[in-house]
């Protein structure tokens, strides 16, 4: 499982594996918002942590279509299936090596980009704690998606259909999260059920994004 | 040890394709498959493997036992030859990449990028793969596309080598390799007829 792990980082790392993109993008995204509203400073806060969440969630979602289709295109895929490594534990690592290159780096600029968006002070913990408990779903439910769509060709836009509707309970927590902790409300419930659907989909996902592959593996 | 395949029906996107196989592989020996372009030699093969399931019989024997060598290599081309073999020993918890690279003449590339070989190059390490996994039966799919008559030999004494040490192999290839004892299955003679059985019925839209 290690080895696998590095071999992923290690990849994402070198040329053309994308490491980056995903930040640059969220950037992006950002400040087109920031630019598109204009400067009604009152306005930006109060939209500032939806925005964050909706940055991160296309920025999540970019990678995904290159997450097992190109160990689909090489063959490598197949030689893991029939590796001691169970395909759970195998997917379960490459969601892993997914957040640790996008969902961990945006975690850590976010509230760099709060400032951009007029983030009230006291949001900049909160929005980083949220997405910091919920990214790691974003990862493990895309891998999924990337398992139903390996194999079909030009299977991004599908794979982001099938993704996004699945990112919506962590979208509304996440970002209720956030916006409490901008007013300086409480955020208890909202943190106790983005971290539930968290832990939920890493207990859960992994089974079923394996019964998918093994599938499409025929 | 013996890898034994009994009255085996294979299919390929819920059409049958062979039907009735049975031959059995016992240690230090080498079969080989022959059967016309899309007989179902790879379905077979993948079969065996367990990357699919077989519609009808039994296979004993397989379970983690396989290495299996398709036509794709399985390479990453931004990792280095050493890099990409000691990825899969280690995934197979296994040493002994440097005499998998010696023993396939990759020596002098090792430190290359796997996306700069030639495609020979690329085929003797995907085959240099096979001798890290530790497995006992070699499951091969047409493993000396695009290796020259150098590089066939070089094979021949891989699969020679892990013959000797009590290993199986199971090959499909339309050349002659030069393996003195080795058998020689056509699975022309299984192919499936009309009124061979079909699978589940959802098996079409897997």
């Amino acid at each position: 499982m290690k080895a696998l792990l590095l071999r992923d980082l290690r990849l994402a790392f070198r040329a053309g594996g994308g490491f980056g993109l995903g930040l640059a993008f969220f950037l992006i995204v950002v400040m087109l918002v920031a630019f598109a509203v204009g400067p009604q400073a009152e306005l930006l806060s109060r939209i500032a942590p939806g925005v964050l969440w909706i940055g991160a969630l296309l920025a999540c979602l970019l990678s995904l279509d290159r997450l097992l289709a190109l160990d689909f295109e090489d063959g490598s895929l197949d030689l893991l299936a029939t590796a001691p490594l169970p395909l759970e534990a195998a997917l379960s690592v490459k969601a892993l090596a997914h957040w640790i290159t996008t969902g961990l780096p945006l975690v850590v600029v976010a509230p760099a980009l709060g400032v951009l968006l007029n983030l009230p002070p006291q949001g900049f913990a909160w929005i980083t704690i949220a997405l910091l408990v919920g990214t790691p779903a974003l990862s493990v439910i895309g891998t999924f998606g990337a398992a139903i769509t390996v194999g079909i060709k030009r299977g991004g836009l599908l794979l982001s259909l099938l993704v996004l509707p699945l990112y919506v309970p962590t979208l509304i927590f996440g970002a209720e999260v956030a916006r409490r902790g901008a007013q300086g409300m409480d955020v208890s419930t909202p943190l106790l059920m983005l971290a539930g659907i968290t832990f939920g989909v890493l207990a859960c996902m992994p089974f079923a994004s394996a019964a998918v592959l093994r599938v499409n593996l025929r | 040890m013996t890898l034994t395949v009994t009255d085996l029906t294979i299919a390929r996107g819920g059409l049958p394709v062979l039907a009735g196989l049975s031959f059995a592989v016992s240690k230090g020996q080498a079969l080989i498959l022959r059967g016309p372009n899309g007989a179902g030699k790879t379905t077979l093969l993948r079969t065996i493997a367990g990357l699919q399931e077989p519609i009808g019989g039994a296979i004993s024997g397989a379970e983690d036992q396989i290495a299996y060598a398709a036509h794709a290599d399985g390479l990453k081309a931004m990792l280095s030859v050493r890099e990409n073999l000691e990825f899969w020993a280690e995934v197979f918890g296994q040493d002994g990449v440097d005499a998998a690279i010696k023993t396939f003449n990759l020596t002098e590339l090792g430190d290359r990028l796997a996306g700069t070989l030639s495609a020979g190059q690329k085929r003797r390490l995907g085959l240099a793969r096979l001798l890290v996994t530790g497995r006992p039966i070699w499951v091969l799919d047409e493993p000396t596309v695009s290796l020259d008559v150098a590089s066939v030999a070089l094979f021949a004494d891989a699969v020679r080598g892990h013959l000797a040490t009590g290993g199986m192999a199971l090959i499909a290839t339309h050349i002659d390799l030069g393996l003195e004892d080795a058998q020689v299955f056509d699975v022309g003679p299984f192919a499936a007829t009309m009124d061979t059985p079909r699978g589940a019925s959802d098996e079409a839209f897997l």
